[in-house]
């Protein structure tokens, strides 16, 4: 087991020419059998995984991912984390999942830096002040903190958005929640993965996941097939993004979730310049700047369905063209890489987790383009979901079921951009 | 390391151009770099490290530069990070270090290198945990950056082209110029693209050769972008976006640093730009070279340099026995150090000299030098490459990856996949070449196999630098590799390597082969990290230049009666549309002009223009029925010359949106669409029939074609029939919800009985050319009824006061028909239509659904605002929102819609509206509270 971090712990490494330092989580053989499963390391299956042994003592778990861990969505995303959702339920488990991010570094004893600068969202019109009023009212209804702000106070918060005469879209207002702020994403999934590891859990990467046993009587799971053979399991939690319907596939049912390439984009180095994460879901654009000096853009997920993992010129044409008229001074700053990553979507934008057709096998997808900020809670419910085969009372109204019922939980329309 | 210009090279003729770096006045030649004014200057110390603020010089030349970012100019000109070796030197050029205070030579956060081993790999995941990071951030966050932003606009301009041709030539140097040398020989249009001011090779007529431009991404379906740096008065840079049907990737190759301690030390450069320097810019990097190698490339530059005048101090080479190359060095009285390496550069700020140790005995000498050339081999420039798709694979004869399967039409040559020798390289770019031209392969050079030194990992403690810029050493990777991070990618990130502005140009390949032999596997066992767009960093303007910004980002509609309502003091609002919100008299408020346009409405007449309103035609033989399934009622049941009002819903039954629908024909439908859904509610339609439904018909999208004034008030009619039309416009002949076509002053017009005001009115449709000439018209046949124009706060009084909802507003996702009123008939329509399934579903009737209301506040002279929650719900406070407010001229008080939880069961109860905090107590009401029985709109 992996000894504390500290800065003593610094000390003591430097002292030893950094030659003394843990294995932040082994790379053991895969057994044959474990008592859970859980397909995918990103965020989600290793905060699972985790919760599994650490909260409900099931330790003989692995996470099986097909590549490196956080090698899909949870290191890839602009890493924006805030629980501005509107709906009841959405709020009380975003929320959930900000107040689990506020404590996580010392949970995890792994710093994964939670810069809560603060997100604001600007409006352009009156009709978008009217609807954020809308929005604002029923956050802070559900307790959340979030405020409206005036042009002025705006442009305090971020004097170089474009507040000139020749914006296309004045900035008349916006909606500001100071909680919110940024996570180092890849510091999540290693936290998460050595906190997993310092309870027993298995972390076997490059084991990608080709098939699903099922008992032919019962047609419960009894195990996966694997690029590292099979591995018997009593449950399995499938928690892989994008690549969510491929699983379902293989346990022969359908999800009602389509996938897209959500793409990103990275600046130059910058010394600062934006303190806060700052948001045009009119024109199709948000960016914050990394602790790093580089400014982090997002912007609309592609049009199309797609498996493509990577970035393409009409998007970021777009994204470029909405960063520069947001803010203009940054048409000079350089673009140093883009990328995409998959996201899965449900048609009201919400996440589904919980059961699935199939016995023994439970289901944490759907996120879209905003998981990341759910990782810790979707980790947790999960974990209690599988451990106990009830949905936590959190997530009970993201179940699968809910398209049956027609019970939606419509935030598509709430936030209107993706993060 | 005492750089100076050679003065028997043409360069040093050259004109004198005065420019700036770190505040002093230098002056270098036409023609020269910025980096290669400042090496001729002397200039030594060009910047600082990312973490360490060690003090850097210039190590390359061209793209393989990680050290030399400069601050180019100054306020809203600024340039962050530029390259200082891809700076052409202009007059009054002004550059300043990046990353250092206060200044380059002394700084302060020259002290993080001082506790370098306790900032080691991911030091910050392990620490600032107690108390809080926040406590942290704002000091780390501080330090980091390199460059500053400019925080004007830009004042340049950025232009895009789109090109095709049968080839492009990436790349012009030997290769390069052959490829595209054969490929025109077929005949075929072929362009080059080199990032190189210039390309020595002749004009040919179908050779279109673009220099200063750099291929910058290769994306799908051999689209290749690239940026040309024009510096024009008026443009700053082209975006090209090029289709070709083959590409050939002339790219060239990077030649890679060696692993010793201090490799970073000013004055340690790679040899190959130092032959850079001297040939093409005549200028000599120091006086004292003594070069390191580890195969017989750098040779060759230890031989020009000695040539150039240069006291070359040795040659320090890896393998235990020296290629055949060393006797042409040994008779120019180069000393040979065969088997020794570099051990570190010795020098506190600058190179003074090098410690090397014999391989076979240990034993260790000093040599004085002011630079070091080290040529550790060179690696393809796969970049666009791997962007494009195609893998690749190790190759052991040159220690580094090149394209092995291509995916695309594209395929590599020259020192881009490996092939160095100058002669091979024009053979490999000739065959290139006609492939390209004729799709034939020819015989093409082998990879040469050389003796190569193995890699030597620098012992622990070493400082040796695998990317500088980022300032990651071997000790970095030997933790990280401890730590287990072992894919590439983990430890990119761990320790960020790789991820500079150089993105890894010059250390990822070395990084790979290090951490391959911590993990004790071959060479190229563990691939590399991904190599994304751009190859080069792009600035955003750049890649926006294809997107029009500012008045053109979403283009301005304007209606066609624009100007007409510019005359009219009409105060404009964006609504997808630019139309008049109100037209103010004298120094009215927006409130003022609403109030008085609607009293004028409803009491005399007013004239509103509504040609934004979406209008859709459908036609065919399935006409009717494709509307039946895509409607909650039935159209195809309207009566030829009537017009219905009608809901849209998506398969969800909750709804899209409304209008009405007009029968002009048979087969021949009308229908309007709000203005904010028509571009969606056309789609819509257009997506069912393409995917689902492809019945007999055609949809056509026609708002645009059309004005449409509405004249709306009790004297609406009169209006009309002093207005020389000649259809029967009485009460009998043309009744409520019924169009008719005929002619207004001689113009074809249609003319719908429709109200969204509740009063009488007729709404008026010509071809758009003659809006403004209608509005004049109407406007003057309308002057004895006191007719005035009014805009969209006038309408919403006017809606509001009647109930008439605005789908979007006073609905949201959830809303189906029969929250808002429009339940009966839907179980009884017998046909499938969209949404039927949904609406049929119990959850469509369960209790406590959201319904729309009025609410009047108790105390009249309340509005509520819009967004205001309604409270007091179990289990959550929220039980409903507000979604349409204002002050009701005719009833003289404030008025709201609202959607609220069970709405329809508490009329009459009083409830709490709540707003940031405020709130006021409501009552719930029907939605339409004035003339509820309708009347007034037949007239
Ligand atoms: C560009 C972009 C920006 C985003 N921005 C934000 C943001 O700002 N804020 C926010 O909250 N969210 C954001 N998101 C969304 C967020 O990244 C995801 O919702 C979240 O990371 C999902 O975590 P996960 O663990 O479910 O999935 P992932 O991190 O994608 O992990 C799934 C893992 O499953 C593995 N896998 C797939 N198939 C198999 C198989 N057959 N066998 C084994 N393993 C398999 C994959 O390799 C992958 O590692 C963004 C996403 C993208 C792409």
């Amino acid at each position: 087991m992996s000894r504390n971090y500290s800065a003593l712990a610094l000390l003591r490494g430097a002292l030893g020419g950094n030659r003394n330092w843990d294995q932040a989580w082994r790379s053991p053989e895969p057994r044959a059998h474990y008592d859970a499963v859980i397909v995918g390391g990103g965020g989600h299956g290793l905060a699972t995984a985790y919760h599994l042994a650490k909260t409900h003592g099931m330790t003989n778990v692995a996470v099986l991912e097909k590549g490196w861990i956080g090698g899909g969505n949870t290191g890839r995303n602009t890493t924006i984390v805030r629980s501005d959702y509107y709906y009841p339920q959405s709020a009380a488990f975003f929320n959930h999942s900000v107040s689990l991010y506020e404590k996580l570094s010392r949970e995890l004893n792994f710093n994964i830096m939670f810069s809560q600068r603060g997100m604001l969202t600007v409006a352009h019109s009156r009709g978008e002040v009217d609807f954020q009023r809308r929005l604002v009212n029923g956050m802070a209804l559900n307790g959340i903190d979030m405020e409206m702000v005036t042009p002025d106070q705006a442009r305090k918060l971020c004097p170089i958005m474009n507040f000139g005469p020749e914006a296309r879209y004045p900035i008349l207002g916006g909606m500001l929640q100071r909680r919110a702020g940024t996570v180092r994403h890849d510091a999540v999934v290693w936290g998460y993965a050595r906190a997993a590891d310092r309870v027993g859990v298995d972390i076997i990467q490059n084991c990608g996941v080709t098939g699903i046993d099922r008992d032919p009587a019962s047609g419960a799971v009894t195990g996966v097939q694997t690029t590292r053979g099979a591995i018997g399991c009593g449950k399995l939690g499938v928690a892989v993004a994008g690549h969510s319907t491929m699983l379902a596939d293989m346990a022969g049912f359908r999800l009602p979730l389509r996938s897209y390439a959500l793409q990103a984009f990275v600046s130059e180095p910058l010394k600062p310049v934006l303190d806060v994460v700052a948001s045009s879901a009119l024109l199709g654009v948000y960016v914050s700047q990394s602790d790093k000096g580089g400014l982090v853009i997002g912007g609309n997920a592609d049009a199309y369905a797609s498996y493509a993992q990577r970035g393409n010129i009409p998007t970021a044409e777009a994204v470029s063209a909405a960063l520069v008229e947001f803010i203009p001074s940054f048409s000079r700053v350089k673009m140093l890489r883009q990328w995409a990553g998959i996201v899965d979507y449900a048609h009201d934008s919400s996440p589904v987790l919980g059961l699935s057709p199939v016995p023994g096998l439970y289901l944490n997808c759907g996120w879209g383009g905003g998981g990341f900020k759910a990782i810790p809670a979707g980790g947790e419910t999960f974990a209690h979901t599988i451990a106990t085969g009830t949905p936590h009372p959190l997530i009970t109204a993201f179940s699968l079921d809910r398209f049956r019922d027609l019970a939606l939980v419509d935030e598509a329309a709430a936030a209107g951009i993706e993060h | 390391m005492s750089g100076f210009r050679l003065k028997d090279h043409p360069r040093a003729a050259a004109a004198e151009i005065g420019f700036r770096f770190n505040g002093s006045d230098y002056r270098g030649r036409a023609g020269d770099t910025l980096a290669a004014a400042l090496i001729a200057n002397g200039v030594v110390v060009v910047g600082r490290s990312f973490k360490y603020h060690r003090p850097r010089g210039i190590i390359g030349s061209g793209f393989a530069e990680t050290n030399a970012l400069v601050q180019l100019g100054t306020g809203a000109h600024t340039v962050p990070n530029a390259v200082a070796t891809r700076v052409p030197l202009r007059e009054g050029l002004a550059a300043s270090s990046v990353n250092c205070w206060p200044s380059v030579g002394f700084d302060l956060g020259g002290l993080n290198d001082r506790f370098s081993r306790l900032l080691s790999a991911g030091f910050y995941y392990k620490t600032f945990i107690w108390p809080s990071w926040h406590l942290f951030e704002p000091i780390i966050r501080r330090l980091a950056g390199l460059g500053r932003a400019p925080t004007l606009p830009d004042p340049d301009r950025y232009a895009a082209r789109s090109h095709a041709c049968d080839v492009l030539v990436i790349g012009g140097g030997p290769a390069g110029m052959a490829a595209a040398r054969a490929a025109a020989g077929g005949g075929v249009q072929v362009t080059l693209v080199e990032a190189d001011d210039h390309v020595a090779m002749e004009p040919l007529p179908n050779l279109r050769i673009l220099t200063r431009t750099t291929a910058s991404g290769y994306h799908d379906h051999n689209l290749v972008t690239a940026v040309e740096e024009i510096d024009g008065p008026v443009v700053r840079q082209r975006f090209w976006k090029i289709r070709a049907k083959r590409v050939l990737i002339a790219g060239g190759a990077f030649e890679r640093p060696l692993l010793f301690g201090c490799n970073d030390r000013p004055g340690v450069m790679l040899a190959g730009s130092i032959l850079h320097y001297l040939e093409r810019h005549g200028v000599a990097a120091g006086r004292r070279p003594l070069f390191a190698v580890v195969d017989d490339q750098g040779y060759d530059v230890a031989i020009a340099a000695r040539r150039a005048g240069l006291d070359v101090v040795g040659i320090v080479d890896a393998r235990p026995e020296p290629g055949p190359i060393a006797a042409a060095a040994d008779a120019l009285g180069i000393a040979i150090y065969p088997n020794h390496s570099v051990t570190r550069a010795i020098g506190r700020k600058v190179v003074s000299g090098a410690e090397l140790i014999d391989q076979a005995t240990g034993q260790r000498i000093r040599i004085v030098c002011d630079l070091i050339g080290m040529s550790g081999g060179w690696s393809p420039a796969v970049q666009l490459f791997t962007q494009s798709g195609g893998t690749l694979r190790f190759e052991d004869r040159i220690g580094a990856f090149v394209p092995d399967r291509s995916v695309q039409n594209a395929r590599s040559c020259g020192a881009a996949r490996g092939i160095f020798d100058h002669a091979d390289c024009i053979a490999d770019g000739a065959a290139a070449g006609h492939w390209a031209a004729t799709g034939e392969d020819r015989e093409v050079p082998e990879i040469a196999a050389a003796v190569r030194a193995p890699l030597h990992l620098p012992p622990p403690g070493a400082k040796a630098f695998v990317d500088m810029q980022t300032d990651v050493t071997v000790d970095d990777l030997r933790q990280a590799t401890d730590e287990n991070y072992r894919s590439v990618e983990h430890v990119k990130r761990y320790t960020v390597w790789g991820m500079g502005t150089d993105q890894g140009k010059l250390g990822a390949v070395n990084g790979v082969a290090v951490l391959a032999a911590l993990q004790g596997l071959a060479p190229g066992a563990l691939g590399t990290t991904k190599f994304r767009p751009p190859f080069a960093p792009v600035a955003f303007g750049a890649v926006a230049a294809d997107r029009l910004l500012g008045p053109f980002f979403h283009p301005w509609k304007h209606l066609p009666a624009h100007h007409w309502h510019v005359a009219q003091n009409a105060v404009f609002e964006d609504y997808g549309w630019l139309r008049p919100s109100h037209y103010p008299e004298g120094d009215e408020t927006m409130a003022e002009a609403a109030h008085r346009e609607a009293l004028a409405v409803r009491g005399r007449v007013g004239l509103f223009d509504s040609s934004s309103l979406g209008s859709i035609e459908i036609r065919g033989r399935d006409a009717g029925r494709f509307l039946d399934l895509m409607s909650v009622g039935s159209p195809s049941t309207i009566k030829l010359g009537a017009v219905r009002y009608n809901l849209l819903c998506n398969e969800l039954g909750t709804l899209m949106d409304d209008g009405v629908i007009a029968r002009l024909g048979e087969d021949h439908f009308l229908m309007t669409a709000s203005t904010s859904h028509a571009e969606r509610v056309y789609r819509w339609l257009d997506e069912w029939h393409q995917c689902e439904w492809p019945l007999a018909l055609s949809i056509a999208e026609q708002t645009a074609r059309w004005a449409v004034l509405t004249v709306a008030g009790p004297r609406a009619r009169i209006v009309l029939e002093n207005a020389d039309c000649d259809v029967d416009l009485s009460r009998e002949a043309f009744p409520h919800n019924q169009i008719r076509s005929g002619r207004i002053a001689g113009v074809v017009a249609r003319i719908q009985r429709v109200s969204f005001t509740g009063e009488l009115s007729f709404e008026i449709a010509v071809a758009a050319d003659y809006a403004e000439s209608l509005a004049t018209h109407l406007m003057t046949c309308g002057a004895a009824e006191g007719i005035i124009p009014f805009g969209l706060e006038a309408l919403d009084l006017l809606r509001l006061e009647k109930g008439y909802i605005h789908i979007g507003s006073d609905t949201d996702s959830r809303t189906q028909p029969a929250d808002i009123g429009w339940g009966k008939g839907i179980a009884r329509k017998a046909g499938d239509f969209l949404g039927k399934r949904s609406l049929l579903h119990p959850s469509a009737s369960a209790p406590g659904r959201a319904q729309l209301v009025g609410l009047q506040p108790v105390d009249p002279a309340v509005v509520l605002p819009i967004g205001a929650h309604i409270i007091g719900g179990d289990p959550h406070p929220s039980r409903g929102i507000v979604t349409s407010s204002g002050f009701s001229p005719m009833l003289e008080r404030g008025l709201s819609l609202a959607l609220l939880d069970g709405g329809r069961a508490l009329m009459g109860s009083v409830v709490t509206a709540w707003s940031e905090g405020r709130s006021w107590p409501a009552t719930v009401a029907d939605p339409g509270v004035y003339d509820p029985r309708g009347e007034r709109l037949n007239g």
